[in-house]
């Protein structure tokens, strides 16, 4: 990352993640629907949140597989009323902003959960499949050519620590399965569809790779 | 998003006579009007067409936004305080669009 990105991240008046964020403090504090609980009514002060960005994705019983934050966000406004939000919608995205900008500063602490286990493996395959017409796999830009170029830009090394992230190319907030997505259908393979279980495994593997680094929600990228 | 809403930051006081750092942040698209969607149809423009701040009442700075400016324009720039006061900042542009914020300046 460029000392001027770098910068734009680090101060709250010129990060654009932060118009989310205060999109999403309000919604808090808003039932999705009449006569229903905000988030507020049962959490309290968001700050209760500080923590659970970087333990997420966690495994759900009642489910029976792993659910991202953003889903476990959906979930719980569903049992409020609130209509299926759509991917990439911008209330979507500011309740995640919101919600993971509670756990700036601290270090990524996966779930340890033994049920998770067999997830996270899964993840780490998918790490390593050749995919697409170009037939790569993550690991091998993410891993193997970290710091180098691809065009212009340098390939990071694919930590998922500041999502949703304010993305200088989207020109706007998006979330890490879009992300995800965008290297998919960048080595010419077929993305997964958004909330596909693929996606959340991934993220299962990436916050484990990212342990102990710190989090930086809204984090501003190239 | 579904509303317009900006950040604005300045100093909590300044002493008289300093002049001081104001930042502002508006939540908007700024389509340029030359893109073209998924289907090949073009995107109407849509801007943010003027900034302006006033300084109770007086206009103190203001700029004119173009298509070359990116989504959710940032600007900054520099004031002189004369006294407490109110400074009011306004986006307007393109399918009526118009944002108003105001901040209120302590001036010591």
């Amino acid at each position: 990352m460029s000392p001027a990105t770098q910068a734009m991240q680090r101060d709250d008046s010129q990060n654009p993640g932060m118009l989310w964020v205060a999109e999403g403090a309000s919604l808090w504090s808003r039932p999705p629907s009449a006569g229903q609980h905000s988030c507020a009514d049962c959490h309290g002060d968001a700050a209760s949140l500080r923590g659970v960005a970087v333990r997420y994705p966690r495994f759900d019983a009642r489910l029976g597989r792993p659910v991202a934050l953003d889903e476990r966000i959906a979930q719980c406004r569903a049992r409020q009323g609130a209509a299926r939000p759509a991917p990439e919608s911008d209330e979507w995205l500011a309740l995640q902003a919101f919600v993971s900008h509670q756990s700036r500063g601290l270090p990524v602490a996966p779930d340890d959960d033994p049920r998770l286990a067999p997830y996270r493996e899964r993840g780490r395959q998918l790490w390593q499949q050749r995919i697409g017409a170009l037939n790569l796999a993550c690991t091998h830009c993410h891993d193997g050519l970290a710091g180098g170029r691809l065009g212009g830009s340098t390939i990071p090394q694919g930590h998922p620590t500041g999502y949703p992230i304010y993305r200088l190319e989207w020109q706007g907030l998006g979330s890490l399965q879009r992300r995800l997505r965008g290297c998919m259908s960048g080595v010419r393979a077929d993305p997964a569809p958004y909330g596909a279980p693929d996606l959340v495994d991934l993220e299962l593997f990436l916050m484990d790779r990212a342990r102990g680094m710190a989090w930086e929600t809204p984090a501003v990228r190239p | 998003m579904t509303r317009a809403r900006a950040l604005v930051s300045l100093p909590a006081s300044v002493r008289r006579g300093e002049s001081f750092e104001v930042r502002t942040l508006v939540n908007h698209p700024m389509e340029t009007g030359y893109r073209r969607d998924a289907g090949g149809a073009l995107l109407p423009r849509d801007l943010v067409r003027r900034f302006a701040c006033h300084y109770d009442g007086e206009l103190v700075f203001a700029a004119e936004l173009h298509a070359a400016v990116a989504a959710n324009p940032y600007l900054a720039f520099h004031v002189r305080a004369v006294a407490s006061g109110t400074l009011v900042f306004t986006w307007e542009g393109d399918n009526g669009f118009r944002h108003s914020e105001s901040r209120a300046l302590n001036v010591t």
